[in-house]
């Protein structure tokens, strides 16, 4: 995971760059919420790009984070989504919650 | 008994979560012999994370036990057999139910059976309270016209990936 702040934005980029399983959601729950505690950020973008797979553990992980940034007044988005992973932000009502800010295919 | 499928393959593991990708992938690795494509076999990953999380996280609480898979190829359906001997399912109803959880204090969100519902054909779960739960989870790989496949790969390729 690698994450930067936008002064400017008050916004927390958060790359996630590994799989997320419930083996990877502790630890990155923990980097995480480091990082926004540190911050305290206005928005946070959770960046997809490079997560190969993910499953239910990634649910419990984001809304977990959700009410975090939620509870200090910012709101939470996630972008480049595969389709694999979004059918589960789907499924759960994860999306109706947080909003996927783009397309993306496979 | 042996005549029935066409190959077969057993794993056990110790229920250490470092082994949720292991056991993922062990079974993408044999699934892929059917030829599935690129979402068939993201579902099966992902339904077997499932099954074995469940195995580490409620089964065996998190302590030491031995998680066993047995995976077999029928034509072109694959069957996975996922089962613990730890501590069993109260009621399966419940444990079924889309957002139930017994441990929503460690974030876990109670979707996993309804992934492997979904993700897969059928799910089939069997557990004695004390003795153990085998899930029994079932896939058919679709057979895909080369042509189909070749449009699909270049969809895949204009999506960046």
């Amino acid at each position: 995971m690698n994450s930067v702040f936008l002064e400017r934005d008050k916004t927390l980029l958060v790359e996630i760059t590994e799989e997320i399983d419930h083996h990877a959601a502790e630890k990155l729950r923990r980097k995480i919420d480091e990082s926004i505690t540190r911050y305290m950020p206005r928005k946070v973008v959770f960046d997809f790009n490079k997560v190969s797979f993910m499953d239910s553990a990634g649910i419990g992980m984001i809304i977990g984070r959700y009410k975090m940034v939620n509870m200090i007044g910012g709101t939470v988005q996630m972008k480049n989504v595969r389709t694999s992973i979004r059918k589960i932000f789907e499924m759960s009502g994860v999306a109706k919650i947080i909003p996927i800010i783009d397309i993306r295919a496979s | 008994m042996s005549g029935l499928y066409e190959n077969e393959m057993k794993l056990e593991f110790v229920s250490k979560s470092n082994n949720e990708a292991f056991a993922r992938i062990a079974v993408a690795a044999f699934a892929s012999q059917l030829d599935p494509t690129i979402e068939e076999l993201a579902d099966i990953k992902t339904a077997i994370s499932e099954a074995v999380t469940n195995c580490i996280i409620h089964g065996y609480e998190n302590t030491k036990g031995i998680i066993k898979i047995v995976s077999k190829i029928f034509a072109n359906t694959l069957e996975v057999e996922i089962s613990d001997t730890g501590k069993g399912i109260e009621n399966i109803e419940l444990a079924r139910k889309p957002l139930y959880t017994s441990k929503s204090n460690i974030e876990r969100s109670g979707m996993g059976f309804t992934i492997m519902e979904s993700f897969m054909d059928d799910v089939n779960i069997e557990s004695v309270v004390g003795l153990g739960t085998k899930i029994t989870m079932r896939k058919i790989i679709k057979k895909v016209d080369p042509q189909e496949e070749d449009k699909m790969l270049d969809v895949a390729e204009l999506g960046g990936r």
